[in-house]
């Protein structure tokens, strides 16, 4: 099972397995892990699932579709490797993904 | 004072249905919604997008929605009481009494909560500086336009709100469009307007660029905006106008006594009621196993919570099921003619 790295904005880490399949948002609530809120449930309809994809891997991921860099506008401090979690859909190539929360999601 | 059977709390589809469920029962509700309009997320967020399961309507959008639910309910002459919100809430012998912002105060034996992720509020620029100055130069409102005449003002966003207000205020003030990307959400038509007006040097267009900081001791002076390249540039303004989208905040519901899971409110699927007895919660707002958060469950949820509140308002009364087709008393609730 691909395992992901999520880092709170104040440098816990956590490392966990995410069944392929899933989006990184949905390994991140159902593993309890801080700092990802997505009140809208994944549908790329809120801005709350926010995360900074580590800079290694931005690159390697499927590209944004216009829809989620629109509700990237209303993410809390937006930068360039801003993704929503809902949008990231689990594979093996991405086993050792690391994406970083922000300080807030709201 | 306003006694009433059933408080309803959220103005969007859900709750105007809940409204019309509680009306072809006979009950009579009153409506609080914190948005300036109804509809909820329907009307705020997503008024022209167009929704494809709304059982038997193969498409409608999430304005035309609204203004069919609310022809629905028109019969039942509900009072609707927005720009507000219920603040307080508390039991009093078999009724709840219900404070608002903006001091009124309903006596009702039910409350349904319809709140959807509960009430909007403007999310806003991140850096420190512009709380201090919130509503003295950093504003994410426009109350009234002609505070702004003659003045500088940089706009930041990049949805509808940023380009309509960016087009209206160049007419009499001096407008800075930012935005944190070269595209903007807003509608096409009215980017373009944006683009011409740009053209014509009656506006400028800064991108990408974010906030930095804010100068400035009493009020505004200057601004600092920077590129995610760490460019920086700065501009002397009077103020600031953030349009960023709402997000949604559970507000004073949390202090009520109910139950939550996470930002949600856990219900009885037998009849929506929550862990309290008399208040429900239908629609985005309520969790139980299996919701699934569609506008379709809102109304199932609405029509079985709407049956126990007539158990509740009218206790000697015994609830007959009945169906719209058939019934005479549905019917001349509905204000249809009587049979001859």
């Amino acid at each position: 099972m691909p395992k992901i790295t999520y880092i709170e904005n104040n440098g816990t880490l956590h490392k966990i397995e995410v069944s392929n399949g899933l989006t990184v948002m949905e390994g991140a609530v159902q593993n309890n892990i801080p700092g990802i809120d997505a009140d809208c449930g994944g549908s790329c309809a809120c801005a709350t699932c926010h995360v900074y994809v580590d800079e290694k891997w931005f690159g390697k991921l499927e590209k944004k579709e216009s829809t989620e860099e629109d509700m990237l506008d209303m993410a809390y401090e937006p930068n360039k490797f801003s993704r929503l979690s809902c949008q990231i859909t689990v594979a093996d190539e991405l086993d050792g993904l690391v994406v970083k929360m922000p300080s807030k999601q709201g | 004072m306003i006694k009433t059977d059933v408080l309803v709390i959220g103005a969007g589809p859900a709750g105007l249905f809940a409204v019309h469920q509680l009306g072809i029962i006979g009950l009579k509700a009153e409506v609080v919604d914190n948005l300036d309009k109804i509809g909820g997320q329907c009307i705020e967020l997503y008024p022209d997008k167009p929704i494809y399961d709304i059982p038997a309507i193969p498409e409608c959008t999430g304005g035309s929605l609204t203004k069919n639910l609310l022809e629905q309910v028109k019969p039942f002459k509900t009072n609707f009481h927005l720009n507000e919100r219920v603040q307080e809430i508390s039991k009093e012998k078999n009724h709840w009494k219900i404070l608002t912002s903006k001091n009124k105060t309903f006596i009702a034996p039910n409350i349904i909560i319809a709140g959807g992720v509960g009430s909007f509020e403007p999310r806003k620029f991140s850096i420190k500086e512009a709380t201090q100055f919130e509503n003295n130069g950093v504003y994410y409102s426009i109350k009234d336009k002609n505070y702004f005449k003659n003045k500088k003002i940089c706009i930041f966003g990049g949805g509808d709100s940023a380009l309509d207000w960016a087009i209206e205020l160049s007419k009499f003030a001096e407008v800075i469009l930012i935005h944190r990307r070269n595209e903007f959400r807003g509608a096409e038509n009215s980017f373009k307007t944006v683009k011409k007006l740009e053209k014509e040097g009656k506006l400028k267009i800064k991108t990408p660029f974010q906030i930095n900081s804010i100068e400035g001791q009493d009020k505004i002076s200057a601004i600092t905006i920077k590129t995610e390249d760490g460019k920086t540039e700065k501009i002397t303004t009077d103020c600031i106008l953030g349009f960023f989208g709402l997000i949604m905040k559970l507000g004073p519901i949390v202090e009520w006594g109910l139950n939550l899971d996470k930002k949600h409110i856990p219900v009885n699927t037998e009849n929506f009621q929550t862990n309290k007895e008399g208040i429900f919660a239908i629609g985005d707002i309520c969790t139980y196993p299996g919701k699934l958060k569609l506008i379709l469950s809102g109304f199932h949820e609405a029509a079985l919570a709407a049956r126990t509140c007539f158990k509740i308002a009218r206790p000697n009364e015994k609830y007959k099921f009945e169906f719209s087709t058939t019934s005479k008393k549905i019917q001349e609730r509905l204000g249809l003619k009587k049979d001859k």
